[in-house]
C-alpha cells in the first residue's frame, strides 16, 4: 500500500501543525498548566467511552509510582472505524507529540503504542518516524536538554477486537489473554504491570497536541457545550465519497449524509457494531455525547439493504470476539446471533424476541467490560427499528411460523 | 521434528528472550516472532517458550488459541485474510470469495495441498472506505475485484 | 519491568486494597449503606464480604474462599448508586461511603438470565449427574425457580468426556467456565495444567494442545474436583467394580480405611464438619458386604518405622560416614500427588524421596502376601480395596511398579464421597451404625498413624518414635502430652529445629543396623513441613538456590492443602474452616488412643517379628514396603 500524503482539512485535528511544536510548548509550562489547560478544553476521550482525558491524566499524575506508562490504544478494530489508520500514516506526529506531552504531565517515561496486528504494514513507518524524533532529541534522554527522559515502544496485537478494551489490552501487554479486569482499580492506579498507566486513543492525543499549542479555550471555540472540540469521523457504506471526515461535534446524520453523497438511506450505524443503528426519522439527530455518542464509525445503508443480514453480520463478530470470559457476553452474544437466524428462518415468536431483548438489557449491565455491555446495542435497535423486517421473513404471531 | 530442528529452534528462543526480555510481558512478542519466521508455534516451540519464560506450557497455549493471528498448527506459506465486515460485505465480498475458492480449489479455512496459500476471513482491517479489502500476509490489498484478488493469489509463490 | 510476581493474570486476581491493621484509625473504616441500612466496614472490604458480614445473602459460583477472585460468572451482581452498570459484588472493593443494593428488580432479572444462559449450554439433566444434589448451579436454579429452558438447551454434548486419567475425569459438557479449576491448578497448586483456551464463545477449558489429561503433567491431586461447582470435574469411579467384586462369592474383598475419611464422611450425611465416624464406619463396611476392614493407620505406623529407619541410615552415612553422595533432605513420600509433582518438577531430586511406599500400597503388598498366607485365602481371589481421601491414590494404585505382592496390590481406590455413595445406596445411615473395631491381624493402630491425615501428622508421628529411639527419653517429657504443636496448624510452611544434647541406647528394632547414636550427640535435627504444591514449589526453589530448606533433614510434603484431610476424594465443599474441623477431629480422635506413638503399636511389633524378620529397610520389607520413582519431567510428547 502507498501513503499518499492527501492535504486533509479540518477545523482542529486537521488544523496546521508542525511536528515537535506541543512538545516544546509543554515542557515549558508546569504539569499543572498543561493539566489546566487540558481541564478548560473539556476533552472527551475520542475511543468512544468518552471519558474526560483531563481527570484521567490527574488521577494518574497524582499516583506516587517510580513508574508510569502512557499506552496510546491503536488497537483500532470497531468495524467501520479507520481514522487512526490515517492519523498513524498520515500524522504521526500528532500522535507521538501527544504522547510525549502525555509522560511528562503524568510523570511516566515510558509510552506503548499498542498496534493491531492487522497494522502491522505500518510499524516501519512508524519506527522510522520515532527513530526521527530520538534524533531530533525529541524522544529518548534529557528531551531538549531539559531533562525530561521519554521513549516510545510500539507493540502489536495478534488479532482481537477485544484488546482494544483498555484493561485487556493491558492484559494482552502482559503476555495473557486479553480478557477485561475487575474495576476497579482502574489502569490510573494500578495499570500496565500495576503501575499508573493512562490509555488514550489515539485521535485523543492528536487533540492534545493540538490544545498544548492552542490552549482549552480554543478547543472549546468548536463543538457543543459537553462535546467540545471536533472529531474524526470514518465513513463506510452505501455513499459516494467514503473516508476520514472532520466535523464539529453536534453535526446532524442528514448533513453528514449530504456531505458524503449518500443518497436512497435507510439506516446509519453510528459507532460500529457495538454502536447503534438510526432509521429515517431519527437522521435529525445529531453527533455529540449528548446526543448520539460514537468513536466516530458511520456506515451508511441504502434501501437495497437487508437489516436482519446486517445484524447477523455484527453477532457473528461478537460471537467470535467476545473474550469469554463472562456468561453475558460468551453465552448472550451466541443466543442473540441463534436469534437472528431464527428470525432468517422465520421461525421466531414475538414473545421470545422479547425475551432477547431483555437479554440484551442484562447483558447491558451485567457484563464485566464495555464489549458485552454494548454488543447488544445493534441487535436491541435493529429489532425494534426494523420490525417490517422481521415480518418480511415470515415471522409472526407467537406460534411460530 | 529432528533433533537439530529442536536445537535450533531452541536457541532461536532463547535468543528472542533475550531481546524483548525474560518476563511474561515478552510472551506476545516472542509468540509474534515465531509465528512469522516458521508460519505457526509448534508443541516443542510452546514448551520452551513456557520454560524460558517460567512459565506453564498449557498458559502459552492458551495465550496462543486466544489471538487469531497466532496458530499452532503449521499453514501454508501466505496467508490471505479476506475482510469480512459489513462494509466489505456490501461491497461485494461474497463474489470474492467464490472466485478466489473456484480458482484455488478451496475453502476458507483451508488450505491449498502445495501449501501455499491458507485462506481465512479476518473481522475488519480497517479499510471500510475502500472495500473489500485482504491482507496478504502483511501487506493490505483494497478495492477489490474477483479478477484482481485471483491475480493477486496467484502471483504469490 | 522484570517482575515474577504475575503469575495469575490480574483479571484473576483480587484487587487488593491494603485493609488497615487497626480499623478504628481514622479512614481506617468506611460507611457504606446496604439494602437503606448502615453499616460500617474496613476499607478495601468487597461487597460480597460486606453482605456477608451482614447476613445478605448474594449467590456466587465462580467465587471461592481458597481462591483468588475472577469476576467472571456474574451472578453475584449488585446495584451501586450512581454506577451505569451493576457490579460484581465479589471484585468490587469498597473505598468510598456508597449505596448498594442487593435484589433490585434489575438485579434479579439479571440473576436469572444468567442462570438461564449457563443451563442452556449445560448438557445433561441432573438426575444422571453424580453432583446430582450437591451441584451450585442446581442449587441456584432452585433459587431463582427456574421452571423451564428460556434460552434453549444443548441437545448434543459439545465435548467428549476425557477418561484418559485414573483419577479425575473431564466432563466439559457440564462446565460453566467459572474457572474455578484453572484458578486452583495454576494459582493454588502452581501445577498448571488447565486453562482457558479458545476465545469467544469457543472458550473452554482445557491442557496443553488439547491432550487427555492421562497424557499431561498433572499429579492428579483433584483439589480442582473439590471446588468445581458442576459436574464437569469428578473422580473415576469404581465403586460398581466394587460392588460387583463384593457380589462375587468367590471374591475375598477387603477394605482399608485411611484416617481423613473417617474425619469428613460425616459430611455426606449431613453432619457439620468435625465428627469422626471411625468405628461407625466399621460397622457399615461389614454391612455393606466387605469381608475385612483394615485400618490404614497401621501401615502409617508401618511407615513411621521403615521411613524413619530409612532417614536414621541416611543420616548415619552422611554424618558418621560422611558420605557426601546421601541426598538430603529426605522427602517424604506418602502422597501420591506429591510424588508426582516431584518427579514432573524436579525429576533431579528424586533420589530425596523416601523410598517408603505410602500407607496404602504398604497395605496392599501385605494384604496378598502376609494376611493371605496367615488366611488361608489365595491372593489371587483377594479383591483389595482402599476408601482415601484422595484423587491420586487412584494412580498410585496403578503405577506398574505397585504390583509386588506379585499381584496388582491395590485394586481399586475409593474417594470419600464414593463410598459414602455405596453407604447410602446400601441403605445405611452411617451416623446411626453401632461402633466395632478393625479386624485382626492388623487390628486398631495408634494415633501417631491417625494424625497423617493432617498436615504435620506425618511429621508429628515420626517425631514422636524418633525421639524415643534416639533419647530413650518419653516424648511427653520433651512435647506436653506427645502433641508436637510446632507442626500443627494451616501455615503453609513449617520449618522447627530439634537439638539432639543427649542420646540413649539404639533400640532392638535397629540394633543390627547401626551400632550406637554417638554420632548424632550434639546435631540439631531440622525439619519441615509443607502442604500444597505451590508451597512445595517454594521450598524446592529455596533448596535449588541452596537456601534454609537446603539444610534440612526431613521434610513432610503434602500435595494438597490442609494435607490429606484437604484431599481430592474428600467430601465437597471445601474451605479452610471446613479443613480446621476435619483436623480437630483427627487430632481429638488421637489424643482419645491408648496407644499414640507407631513402634508402642503391638502389632507393628508382631509383625516384625513374626513376618518382616529380617526388620525395618531389610531385605523382605525393601521387596514389599519400598519402591522407586521416575524421572518424568515436564515436557509433554
Amino acid at each position: 500500500m502507498t501513503i499518499t500524503k492527501t492535504k486533509r482539512t479540518g477545523s482542529v485535528i486537521f488544523s496546521e501543525y508542525k511536528s515537535g511544536e506541543s512538545i516544546k510548548k509543554a515542557l515549558s509550562l508546569k504539569r499543572d498548566d498543561i493539566l489546566f489547560e487540558m481541564r478548560t478544553s473539556k476533552l472527551k476521550g475520542r475511543g468512544g467511552a468518552g471519558f474526560p482525558t483531563a481527570t484521567k491524566w490527574m488521577l494518574a499524575a497524582a499516583s506516587i509510582s517510580k513508574e508510569k506508562f502512557v499506552i496510546c490504544n491503536a488497537d483500532e478494530g470497531e468495524p467501520g472505524t479507520f481514522k487512526d489508520r490515517v492519523l498513524l500514516l498520515e500524522y504521526p506526529e500528532l500522535v507521538m507529540d501527544g504522547m510525549v506531552v502525555a509522560g511528562y504531565t503524568i510523570g511516566a517515561e515510558k509510552g506503548i503504542i499498542y498496534l493491531r496486528g492487522e497494522y502491522e504494514y505500518m510499524i516501519q513507518s512508524l519506527e522510522d518516524y520515532l527513530e526521527n524524533m530520538r534524533r531530533e532529541n525529541l524522544l529518548g534522554n534529557n528531551i531538549l536538554q531539559t531533562g525530561f527522559n521519554f521513549d516510545v515502544s510500539i507493540r502489536m496485537g495478534s488479532g482481537a477486537y477485544v484488546c482494544g478494551e483498555e484493561t485487556a489490552l493491558i492484559e494482552s501487554l502482559e503476555g495473557q489473554r486479553g480478557e477485561a479486569r475487575n474495576k476497579p482499580p482502574y489502569p490510573v492506579n494500578t495499570g500496565f504491570l500495576g503501575r499508573p498507566t493512562i490509555v488514550n486513543n489515539v485521535e485523543t492525543l492528536c487533540a492534545v497536541s493540538h490544545i498544548v499549542v492552542k490552549g482549552g479555550e480554543w478547543f472549546k471555540t468548536y463543538g457543543t457545550d459537553k462535546s467540545t472540540g471536533s472529531k474524526l469521523f470514518s465513513i463506510s457504506g452505501d455513499c459516494k465519497y467514503p473516508g476520514v471526515y472532520e466535523l464539529p461535534w453536534g453535526t446532524s446524520i442528514n448533513e453528514l449524509l449530504d456531505k458524503v453523497g449518500a443518497s436512497h438511506t435507510k439506516a446509519v450505524q453510528v459507532g460500529g457494531a457495538s454502536g447503534i443503528c438510526l432509521s429515517k426519522n431519527e437522521f435529525d439527530r445529531k453527533l455529540s455525547f449528548e446526543d448520539v455518542p460514537t468513536g466516530g464509525s458511520i456506515m451508511i445503508f441504502n434501501e437495497t439493504r437487508d437489516m436482519i443480514k446486517i445484524l447477523k453480520n455484527y453477532m457473528e463478530f461478537f460471537v467470535e470476539e467476545s473474550c469469554g470470559q463472562c456468561t453475558p457476553c460468551r453465552i448472550g452474544n451466541k443466543k442473540l446471533l441463534e436469534g437472528v437466524k431464527m428470525i432468517e428462518e422465520g421461525t421466531i415468536t414475538y414473545s421470545y424476541l422479547k425475551s432477547l431483548r431483555e437479554l440484551g438489557h442484562t447483558m447491558q449491565v451485567a457484563s464485566k467490560c464495555g464489549l458485552g455491555q454494548s454488543s447488544p446495542n445493534s441487535f436491541i435497535s435493529i429489532t425494534e427499528k426494523f420490525k417490517d423486517e422481521i415480518f418480511r421473513y415470515g415471522n409472526g404471531g407467537n406460534n411460530g411460523k | 521434528m529432528l533433533l537439530a530442528e529442536k536445537n535450533s529452534l531452541t536457541e532461536e528462543i532463547e535468543r528472542l528472550v533475550e531481546k524483548y526480555g525474560s518476563n511474561r510481558s515478552s510472551l506476545l512478542p516472542v509468540l509474534q516472532d515465531i509465528q512469522r519466521n516458521h508460519r505457526y508455534i509448534s508443541e516443542h516451540a510452546q514448551q520452551e517458550i513456557a520454560r524460558v519464560l517460567d512459565i506453564h506450557p498449557v498458559e502459552v497455549y492458551s495465550v496462543i488459541s486466544f489471538y487469531s493471528f497466532l496458530n499452532t498448527k503449521p499453514k501454508g506459506r501466505n496467508i490471505v485474510r479476506l475482510c469480512r465486515t459489513i462494509t466489505c460485505d456490501l461491497a461485494g465480498k461474497d463474489s470474492i470469495v467464490k472466485a478466489v475458492e473456484r480458482e484455488l480449489g478451496i475453502k476458507f479455512g483451508e488450505t491449498t495441498k502445495d501449501k501455499r496459500i491458507t485462506l481465512e476471513f479476518a473481522n475488519c482491517l480497517g479499510m471500510c472506505d475502500q472495500g473489500p479489502a485482504m491482507l496478504v500476509n502483511y501487506k493490505v490489498y483494497t478495492k477489490l475485484t474477483p479478477e484482481k484478488a485471483v491475480e493477486i493469489l496467484n502471483e504469490l509463490k | 519491568m522484570e517482575n515474577k510476581d504475575f503469575r495469575a493474570p490480574l483479571s484473576q486476581k483480587a484487587h487488593t486494597v491494603e485493609k488497615p491493621a487497626e480499623p478504628n484509625q481514622i479512614g481506617g473504616t468506611v460507611s457504606v449503606e446496604i439494602n437503606e441500612k448502615k453499616i460500617s466496614v474496613p476499607l478495601g472490604t468487597t461487597i460480597l464480604e460486606a453482605c456477608r458480614q451482614n447476613q445478605i445473602h448474594i449467590p456466587t459460583l465462580c467465587y471461592h474462599d481458597d481462591l483468588c477472585i475472577a469476576g467472571v460468572c456474574r451472578i453475584c451482581v449488585v446495584e451501586v448508586e450512581g454506577m451505569r452498570t451493576l457490579q460484581a459484588s465479589c471484585a468490587f472493593p469498597i473505598t468510598a461511603p456508597i449505596k448498594i443494593k442487593t435484589s433490585t428488580s434489575l438485579v434479579r432479572k439479571a440473576r436469572r438470565d444468567i442462570i438461564d444462559l449457563m443451563l442452556s449450554e449445560h448438557y445433561g439433566e441432573c438426575y444422571s449427574c453424580v453432583k446430582n444434589g450437591n451441584c451450585e448451579l442446581q442449587n441456584l436454579a432452585k433459587e431463582y425457580g427456574v421452571d423451564s429452558y428460556k434460552f434453549g438447551h444443548v441437545k448434543e454434548p459439545l465435548f467428549e468426556i476425557d477418561e484418559s486419567s485414573y483419577s479425575v475425569v473431564r466432563d466439559m459438557t457440564k462446565c460453566i467456565m467459572c474457572k474455578r479449576c484453572v484458578r486452583t491448578c495454576i494459582d493454588l497448586q502452581e501445577v498448571g495444567v488447565l486453562e482457558a483456551v479458545g476465545r469467544g464463545h469457543e472458550t473452554h477449558i482445557s491442557t496443553f494442545m488439547d491432550k487427555p489429561l492421562g497424557e499431561v503433567i498433572c499429579i492428579n491431586c483433584g483439589q480442582c474436583i473439590n471446588r468445581c461447582p458442576t459436574g464437569a470435574l469428578h473422580a473415576q469411579d469404581p465403586s460398581d467394580v466394587v460392588w460387583s467384586a463384593i457380589d462375587d462369592p468367590n471374591k475375598h474383598v477387603v477394605i482399608q480405611t485411611a484416617p481423613s475419611p473417617r474425619a469428613a464422611i460425616g459430611e455426606e450425611f449431613g453432619l457439620e464438619a468435625g465428627h469422626s465416624l471411625t468405628q461407625e464406619l466399621n460397622t457399615a463396611l461389614k454391612r455393606i458386604g466387605f469381608d475385612a476392614v483394615f485400618d490404614t493407620n497401621f501401615t502409617a505406623d508401618l511407615t513411621i518405622i521403615e521411613e524413619g529407619t530409612e532417614l536414621i541410615l541416611r543420616l548415619y552415612k552422611a554424618l558418621a560416614e560422611n558420605d557426601k553422595s546421601v541426598a538430603l533432605p529426605q522427602f517424604t513420600s506418602c502422597s501420591p500427588g506429591w510424588v508426582k509433582y516431584l518427579e514432573h518438577f524436579f525429576p533431579e531430586y528424586i533420589n530425596n524421596l523416601s523410598s517408603a511406599k505410602s500407607p496404602q500400597q504398604m497395605f496392599g503388598a501385605l494384604i496378598k502376601t502376609f494376611y493371605a498366607e496367615k488366611s488361608g485365602i489365595n491372593p489371587e481371589d483377594i479383591v483389595s480395596v482402599a476408601v482415601m481421601p484422595c484423587s491420586a491414590k487412584k494412580f498410585e494404585c496403578n503405577r506398574p511398579e505397585m504390583q509386588d505382592s506379585g499381584y496388582k496390590d491395590v485394586d481399586f481406590g475409593l474417594t470419600t464421597r464414593e463410598l459414602a455413595k455405596m453407604i447410602r445406596e446400601a441403605g445405611i445411615y452411617l451416623p446411626e451404625m453401632p461402633k466395632t473395631h478393625f479386624d485382626s491381624p492388623f487390628g486398631d493402630a495408634s494415633g501417631a498413624g491417625l494424625i497423617f491425615g493432617a498436615t504435620g501428622g506425618v511429621m508429628e508421628a515420626a517425631i514422636r518414635t524418633i525421639i524415643e529411639f534416639v533419647t530413650g527419653d518419653k516424648t511427653e517429657d520433651v512435647f506436653e502430652n506427645a502433641n508436637v504443636i510446632p507442626v500443627r496448624g494451616f501455615d503453609g510452611i513449617k520449618y522447627l529445629e530439634i537439638p539432639i544434647t543427649e542420646v540413649g541406647e539404639v533400640p532392638d528394632l535397629i540394633k543390627h543396623l547401626i551400632p550406637d547414636w554417638n554420632w548424632l550427640k550434639g546435631v540439631t535435627i531440622k525439619a519441615a513441613v509443607v502442604h500444597g504444591t505451590a508451597n512445595a514449589k517454594k521450598v524446592m526453589e529455596d533448596i535449588i538456590a541452596g537456601g534454609k530448606f537446603s539444610g534440612c533433614h526431613f521434610i513432610e510434603f503434602m500435595a494438597c492443602p490442609g494435607g490429606c484431610l484437604g484431599g481430592g476424594g474428600q467430601p465437597i465443599p471445601t474451605n479452610e474452616e471446613i479443613r480446621k474441623k476435619r483436623a480437630q477431629a483427627i487430632y481429638a480422635e488421637d489424643e482419645s488412643l491408648e496407644i499414640r506413638k507407631s513402634h508402642e503399636n503391638p502389632n507393628i511389633v508382631r509383625i516384625y517379628k513374626e513376618y518382616l524378620k529380617d526388620g525395618p529397610c531389610g531385605h523382605k520389607s525393601h521387596k514389599l514396603l519400598h519402591t522407586q520413582y521416575i524421572k518424568r519431567g515436564k515436557y509433554i510428547a
